[in-house]
């Protein structure tokens, strides 16, 4: 296995032993294009010995920029094989946010994809950053561009086979002196919170966690994977570069951003990974598509989506299911479910994976109940994306499954998800004292999550490690992940949950206009607008009913069955951006509106029964009024904590 | 960065003496007299109803001038039929969309290859010899206009299900799928919002840069207008008020009492 230890030598090895196979592939001008993997190794040590020429060395960083290609993937091989760090950036960035991310990685070297990159680089270079060499791969609207240092990816090959004609052995010697131990790229993290920092992951961290994976999942090298996703991204590096050179898979790169879904068709990828976001657009797209469909074909996707939600995911499992259901799934896979996947492209998939944000538990039982084997999993860029995988057969919605192969996880007294392994990043780049913060002495990298193991020993993320408090009785509370599960009720747009410090749970509920303006038709319930709907009775046992069913989940959750909501309200208006109650990406500012509405705050917490508000709102012309209603307070049932027998 | 300075602008290919046309009574168009550079883009503006779909109906020979003659590369003539026009390379796009609704946006810009089949209606229906040659070498260069004008996403969309501005699109990509060496685009940007104009705007210029075509262009937005062309010239009630370039039209009193009002 020695040999195995870069992806210069993983590249090496596939072109050796499996030539004719294909590595890589791209839809160019309506046809699929392949590369084998001699091809692949070919083109990699063209460009890798025409970077030596213009002067790249060992430890240079090599920024890679543009959607995903095929030349780029085999840019980040042909750094490497230099002992080069390969730095993709993300493609949308605007040249502002470049020049940072460029400065401070000191780039030299870029090969970008086409003119809107290039002109990014050079407004960033006007501004002082040190980007010397620019290479491009499509040479549309270049032909005019004199800038000095840029060059098309072609020349840039031409150059590297003079050099490595001229320069004998000196690319295989670069090959064998690169380490496991070196870094391979530089992933910076999107930074939210202030400057983005570069997380540099050795070859080591990147192969463990792909072989982890690709043994996980059974990979073998005939499955196929469409690359979509930024290859900037730590998801997009681990599933389409390292697991692709580890497991030796086909990666096809779609033939612009715009035909992802056409392109998912004809190449039916067998492992497939989206974040939640694009699980959901797809669900919308089906269920928009069945309203204008016919009502015989209506009338059977109903009936058999009833069977798929009993069996499906049970059949799926491997579980026991009634001879009838099991008769009747099969009919519906021919019917229904079959088809349907065809459509959606995912008829071979064996694999899918979804991270990065909590799905819901019905988008979720919706892929799976078809028949896809959708699982999550939980990590981050300095993880490699890889700390929990959830195992086949042992699939839940609300968790992120077991330590993958080769992992460490424990939690902080506080909650907080520590991790240990081959996968945790090497460094910050040139940042000691952020590398020193997140890992501890004895080399556990602290993720800044709030987690709970379950009695099966699943990892379940309940927060960021900041938000979560205690309540005076001293149980555990995580704000978020209550509002998470109250949000997944149809009813419920938005919840807020008050109580750190408090002897308990209080909630803010926001209820869905439409959903609840829906069900208040169905049952002939007279309103008037927004204000009377959320104030009526009804909805508030409609929504009581939802409280008690996340308090009974609650209850079996060990830690946090002692934060179960004791009481809640109805709000009288949206929470809304515009009123800076939400920010601009619809998380709820918690501070701000304990604050604003700090009334019915004290009077959840004091036990009365009705309080008069007035707030202010801003429409969307700009201009302000306010609002005056009094609201009712509810008392929600709570359940005793409940555990459930060791599986 | 890119371009124009570069771009070389070069002799008169087609030039308008003193054309007059007129429908029974109505006088479309007065004694006009115009050029065009190869490699330019030039504009026609002017109000509704002065004539510039008129003018560019003379030139690829839908209307015959009573007066007046044509001279396109040396040749002159005062019949030119559209045939002949497509022929010698000119292609245009019409202000109201003429694309083959039931049709994919592909197989639309194929017909846009109509005049380089040389191979024979049998061999066509056999699909052999020379048709089969000629069908994958004219897709590949519909698949490259394709490409080049962004259309990947509904290749095989019917083009009734588009969305207008695409349509847009699709025209002018089997106007291009003719190679023509010059074309003449009639209102490309009429109906859109700002976002397809700036699509448009950039796909003209791309196409004028990319393959050197000369382009003569009507349109209506007089943003668009002095932004990409190189020079305009001015129509009012049929007449010729004003040419040169934006910055000489912008400022010559005719022009302004006439179409640009108190700008």
């Amino acid at each position: 296995m020695s040999e195995m230890t870069t992806f210069p030598r993983l590249l090496r090895a596939h072109a050796a032993s499996r030539p004719n196979d294909p590595a890589l592939r791209e839809k160019y001008l309506g046809i699929w294009q392949t590369w084998s993997w001699s091809q692949t190794m070919l083109e990699v040590r063209e460009v890798a010995c025409g970077l030596a020429a213009l002067g790249f060395k060992r430890g240079d960083n090599l920024a890679i920029i543009g959607d995903n290609r095929p030349q780029l993937y085999m840019a980040f091989a042909s750094a490497q094989c230099l002992g080069g760090v390969a730095v993709p950036m993300y493609q949308d960035a605007v040249a502002e946010e470049m020049t940072y991310v460029l400065d401070n990685a000191e780039i030299k070297f870029a090969i970008v994809e086409d003119q809107e990159q290039v002109d990014k680089l050079l407004e960033a270079r006007e501004k002082n950053s040190h980007v010397s060499h620019i290479i491009f791969s499509d040479p549309r609207g270049l032909r005019n561009y004199s800038a000095p240092g840029l060059q098309s990816l072609e020349s840039l090959r031409e150059l590297g086979r003079n050099w490595d004609k001229s320069h004998p052995g000196a690319f295989d010697s670069q090959v064998e002196a690169g380490q496991t131990t070196d870094v391979s790229v530089m992933l910076y993290t999107s930074g939210t919170t202030g400057k983005p920092k570069g997380v540099c992951q050795t070859h080591e961290a990147f192969i463990t966690a792909a072989r982890g994976g690709v043994s996980f999942d059974k990979l073998v090298a005939t499955d196929n994977v469409l690359s979509y996703l930024p290859m900037a991204w730590v998801g997009d590096h681990l599933f389409s570069y390292a697991q692709w050179l580890v497991a030796g898979f086909t990666v096809n790169c779609p033939e612009s951003g715009d035909t992802v879904m056409i392109d998912l068709r004809e190449i039916g990828p067998t492992y497939y990974f989206a974040p939640p976001r694009v699980f959901e657009g797809l669900l919308t797209n089906v269920m928009i598509r069945m309203e204008d469909a016919s009502r015989i074909k209506r009338w059977l996707f109903d009936k058999f989506m009833a069977v798929a939600k009993r069996s499906g995911a049970k059949i799926l499992d491997g579980e026991e299911v009634a001879a009838k259901d099991r008769l009747l799934y099969s009919l519906g896979n021919v019917l229904v479910y079959g088809p349907l996947k065809n459509t959606l492209g995912m008829s071979r998939i064996r694999v899918a994976y979804t991270a990065g944000a909590a799905i819901g538990p019905d988008l979720f039982r919706f892929y799976r109940s078809i028949g896809i084997n959708l699982k999550q999993l939980y990590g981050q860029t300095e993880t490699c994306a890889y700390v929990t995988l959830q195992p086949d057969r042992q699939i839940k919605f609300d968790s992120v499954g077991k330590a993958a192969p080769s992992v460490e996880v424990k939690l902080a007294d506080n909650g907080e998800v520590l991790v240990r392994g081959p996968m945790v990043l090497k460094e910050y780049y040139k940042r000691p004292d952020a590398t020193a913060e997140s890992i501890d002495k004895e080399g556990y990298f602290h993720t800044g999550d709030a987690g709970v193991f379950d009695t099966e020993g699943h990892l379940k993320i309940i927060d960021r490690a900041k938000d979560v408090g205690r309540l005076s009785t001293g149980a555990m509370f995580a704000p978020n992940y209550i509002e998470n599960k109250l949000k997944f009720f149809p009813y419920i747009k938005e919840a807020v949950c008050f109580g750190h410090g408090k002897d308990n749970v209080m909630a803010f509920i926001n209820i869905d206009l439409t959903a609840v303006g829906n069900w208040a038709e169905r049952k002939n319930i007279v309103y008037s607008g927004y204000i009377d709907l959320a104030g009526k009775d009804e909805v508030y046992s409609l929504i009581r009913d939802c409280v008690e069913k996340a308090n009974a989940e609650l209850a079996t959750e060990g830690e946090l069955s002692n934060s179960q909501i004791a009481r809640f309200l109805v709000l009288h208006k949206e929470l809304d951006p515009d009123d800076d109650e939400l920010t601009r990406t619809r998380k709820v500012r918690r501070g701000f509106i304990q604050e604003k509405y700090g009334p019915l705050v004290d009077a959840l917490f004091t036990g009365k029964q009705v309080q008069h508000i007035e707030t202010q709102v801003k429409f969307e012309d700009g201009r302000t009024g306010s609002i005056a209603a009094d609201i009712k307070i509810a008392d929600a049932k709570r359940f005793p904590a409940v555990t459930k027998a060791a599986a | 960065m890119s371009d124009s300075a570069q771009r070389k602008i070069g002799d008169v290919i087609l030039k308008a003496d003193n054309v007059s046309l007129s429908f029974g009574g109505v006088k479309a168009l007065t004694n006009i007299s115009f050029d065009v550079r190869e490699h330019e883009i030039r504009a026609i503006i002017g109000p509704n109803g002065a004539g510039k779909s008129s003018m560019l109906n003379v030139i690829n020979g839908v209307y015959h001038p009573q007066e007046g003659t044509i001279t396109y590369r040396g040749e002159q003539r005062k019949d030119m039929d559209t045939h002949a026009a497509a022929k010698s390379g000119i292609a245009r796009t019409f202000q109201n969309i003429a694309l083959f609704t039931g049709m994919s946006v592909l197989d639309n810009i194929m017909t846009g290859r109509n005049l380089k089949i040389k191979s024979t209606f049998v061999e066509q229906a056999l699909w052999i010899g020379r048709a089969r040659r000629e069908e994958m070498e004219n897709r590949r260069v519909v698949e490259e206009i394709i490409d080049f004008l962004q259309l990947q996403h509904v290749r095989k969309t019917p083009v009734a299900r588009l969305p207008y501005g695409i349509k847009k699109r699709v025209e002018l990509a089997r106007a291009l799928a003719a190679e023509p060496s010059m074309l003449l685009l009639d209102e490309p940007m009429a109906g859109m919002n700002v976002e397809e104009k700036q699509d448009m705007c950039r796909f003209v210029l791309d196409t004028n840069d990319q393959f050197g075509t000369t382009i003569v262009l009507i349109e209506h937005d007089m943003g668009v207008v002095m932004d990409i062309s190189d020079r305009v010239a001015v129509l009012d009630y049929g007449k010729k008020i004003g040419d040169g370039t934006p910055d000489e039209v912008r400022s010559n009193p005719e022009v302004i009492k006439a179409y640009l009002g108190a700008h």
